[in-house]
């Protein structure tokens, strides 16, 4: 026994010199990875999400449509250069966008949520339905038939190689070339109109100029490969090359709640919640040694070994640290002496009726396991369901990091509290100290 | 050795006073929703230089925002709500108030829509309301091999719900006095109670387990009571650790999770409470039948025979 202790005791030390390694120093990661990462409250950032209008889809189309809407939310949200973003989907129709660290304007926002599909347009007679009203006209979606159905022109013909570009004399162009199934298209509709404005589209506004002006050229020939757009400002040609590449949404996106996070109040929370976390392990470890003697200390021992080993993990599985997951962690350090505490009180109970030291410890482990298990085991159902509730709502972020945070401390605390523990406390076995009871149970009165 | 479950009806009677007041508050005072819940526009600010709350709350009813509500922190951030707000407006307001008061950190950054929040608040019911069947579920399953496993997990649910009720009755008195409203961290702390209310009782009716199968033939009552002699120290100083760090977080992180602190604390007395006082004793009333005591004035076939 004495000697496979040992080995234990060489593991246990091995194993808190890597969490050590691991949690130090804080702010890289293992290899020089990321730190330790902080939510969007703690951090600062931006918070958004968007309820997707679902109505055109068919039922059965509803997911895939989500999933095309994060892609694209994705391929826009990458060139922004934000790490970390989070993009998740949440109940059936609704998404988060959570970008740390990064305060967007709203013209960007909106950018972000654009449909980002141009629509081509004719002009109509006074008495026709028309689509878009501007000062050039009314206009209606310029149509051709193609294989008996009737087909609007549009970007989502486009090849994903849009580009800006300047031409010789220094005017912006945006290039763009059309899939096969939109040359057709574009042959049909643009001689039919050679000679008429072509209006372009974004949404219900007209595409306008640098001027202001809606950008509405004359078909000069037929067109069929690829065509350009002049005279849009650099920027709007940017941004739109951009986003058609990105792809277009397939539904549109209405913002439902919309949040700049100040990081002013989380990066003192971080220096507070780390003073908190400190002076309650500090007090715990206090009140257990002066409570439980020796073996007090030895809980203490594991509690420092608990805390480390705990925010290793955190690292470890990059789990971002917010206000409610640091709240779980500081209280499952509260939580994390129960065992030992009911460890200790058999072990006490087993030492009253006149046992050894080293029969002790095994009776008190043994018999406090059920309760242990099973005390343990409800919170963990408990914890479960609530991670499951939390990321299925849209605001569940604070009820998921709370789940998970407790979670993994309760876990760690079984491991620390029973394995640690009684490796420690078994180093004392058949040493001298292990005769003086009063170490072991300051109460102690033995039984006759 | 004291006797504890003899003076069960004592406990009750404290359980069913504060339970009744707590629900009286909840009528009286009810829980004030907190901006998550209405849509509106809020903002953390701190300025460079001190500023009073009625300084703050005079400038923004000449600004013509009577409707402000402000609570200040207390390293003197100061936290101010408003009807949802223009970005226009927003940024006038901001104008105005730098030129009052001089620089500040932090703008009019939050704006919420109601329908998240209740939607949040109706999916926490719903998980609570899931996590106490698998509770019941769990607890059965463990006491399987004891005679009438489901009362253990029925009783622990009379103590979860004991214990939230008296968390929120609590907060709402403290809610009513101080302004407090409830918020997601408040419905975090909530579900934090409920876990920790369970680990608590099952430690205790696992005592009674262990004693029951020592001893089957002992009477169930004076088993309970020894159980729970037995797991005083352990709970009384369980909670006690517990306190301590939450303590330590309300004291030193303060507003920001006071809500999600405080339900806890109170969450953590009542918790204790109800898994030595509460959980164990229904068990010994449901053991002797005693539910007849508090039914006897109901007629049934065989009172009016005798």
């Amino acid at each position: 026994m004495p000697k496979k202790n040992t080995q234990a005791f060489i593991a246990i030390l091995l194993l808190f010199v890597l969490a050590l390694l691991t949690v130090f120093p804080i702010n890289v990661g293992l290899l020089g990875g990321k730190g330790v990462l902080l939510g969007l409250d703690l951090q600062g950032g931006t918070h958004i999400v968007y309820q997707a209008d679902l109505s055109s889809i068919e039922p059965s189309g509803e997911t895939d449509a989500i999933e095309g809407v994060m892609a694209v939310l994705s391929n826009r949200i990458n060139p922004m250069g934000v790490t970390e973003p989070v993009i998740q989907k949440k109940g059936s129709n609704r998404i988060l966008v959570e970008l740390p660290g990064r305060d967007i304007t709203d013209k960007e926002k909106e950018s972000l949520s654009s449909v980002a599909l141009l629509e081509f347009g004719e002009l109509v007679a006074e008495d026709e339905d028309a689509k878009w009203e501007n000062e050039l006209g009314r206009w209606r979606p310029a149509t051709a038939v193609m294989d008996g159905v009737i087909k609007t022109l549009n970007s989502s013909y486009f090849k994903e190689n849009t580009f800006a570009n300047r031409d010789n004399f220094g005017n912006i162009l945006l290039i763009f070339e059309w899939n096969e199934e939109g040359s057709k298209l574009s042959e049909e509709i643009t001689s039919r109109m050679l000679g008429q404005r072509l209006g372009i589209f974004e949404g219900a506004e007209p595409l306008r100029g640098e001027g202001g002006l809606p950008i509405a050229p004359t078909v000069q020939a037929v067109i069929t490969n690829s065509g350009q757009i002049t005279g849009l400002s650099w920027d709007e040609a940017t941004r739109l090359s951009q986003q058609l590449n990105a792809g277009r949404l397939p539904v549109s996106l209405k913002i439902i709640e919309d949040e700049i996070v100040s990081p002013v109040l989380g990066a003192k929370f971080v220096d507070m919640s780390v003073k908190a976390g400190i002076i309650g392990i500090a007090l715990v470890m206090l009140f257990m040694s002066l409570y439980y003697r020796l073996p007090g200390l030895i809980a203490s021992l594991s509690l420092i070994f608990y805390g480390t080993l705990v925010m290793a993990l955190f690292k470890i599985m990059s789990i971002s640290l917010t206000l409610a997951g640091i709240g779980g962690f500081v209280l499952s350090i509260g939580m994390a002496v129960d065992a030992n505490v009911l460890i200790f009180e058999r072990m006490k109970e087993e030492l009253q009726t006149g046992r050894t030291l080293g029969a002790a410890i095994n009776a008190g482990f043994n018999r406090a396991w059920t309760a242990i298990k099973d005390s343990n085991i409800t919170t963990f159902i408990v914890c479960g369901i609530l991670y499951w509730v939390g990321s299925s709502i849209t605001n569940g972020a604070p009820v998921m990091g709370f789940a998970l945070t407790l979670f993994i401390g309760v876990a760690v605390s079984m491991f620390t509290a029973i394995f640690v523990t009684r490796t420690l406390l078994y180093l004392f076995v058949g040493t001298r100290l292990a005769q003086k009871t009063n170490l072991f149970s300051p109460f102690l009165r033995r039984k006759r | 050795m004291i006797d504890i479950t003899g003076k069960r009806s004592r406990f009750f009677l404290i359980s069913i006073g504060v339970i009744l007041i707590c629900i009286i508050s909840l009528a009286v005072f009810g829980l004030e929703l907190g901006v998550e819940f209405s849509s509106g526009s809020m903002m953390t600010v701190s300025f460079e230089q001190e500023v009073k709350q009625n300084e703050l709350e005079a400038e923004l009813v000449s600004l013509g925002y009577s409707n402000a509500l402000i609570q200040k922190f207390e390293d003197g951030d100061f936290l101010i709500r408003l009807p949802e707000l223009s970005n226009e407006v927003k940024a006038e307001l901001e104008a105005a108030l730098i030129t009052e008061f001089g620089i500040f950190e932090g703008k009019f950054d939050k704006k919420v829509s109601p329908m998240v929040a209740t939607e949040t608040t109706r999916t926490a019911a719903i998980a609570v309301a899931i996590a106490a069947v698998g509770v019941l579920l769990y607890i059965t399953w463990a006491f399987r091999h004891m005679p009438k496993p489901f009362r253990y997990g029925a009783c622990a649910i009379v103590a979860i719900v004991h214990d939230a009720l008296i968390a929120l009755g609590v907060f709402s008195i403290i809610g009513g006095i101080l302004g407090w409203e409830i918020n997601l961290m408040f419905i975090t702390g909530l579900l934090a109670v409920i876990g920790y209310s369970v680990n608590n009782t099952v430690v205790v009716f696992d005592r009674i387990r262990e004693n029951l199968i020592e001893s089957p033939h002992s009477d169930f009552e004076i088993i309970v009571n020894n159980s729970l002699m037995e797991t005083l120290a352990r709970s009384l100083n369980t909670s006690l650790t517990t306190i301590i760090v939450v303590l330590a977080l309300l004291l030193f992180v303060g507003s920001t999770i006071q809500n999600f602190t405080v339900v806890l604390l109170i969450g953590i007395i009542a918790g204790t409470f109800s898994s030595l006082f509460i959980a164990p004793l229904l068990l010994v009333v449901w053991e002797k039948s005693g539910w007849r005591r508090f039914t006897r004035w109901i007629p049934t076939k065989s009172s009016t025979r005798s």
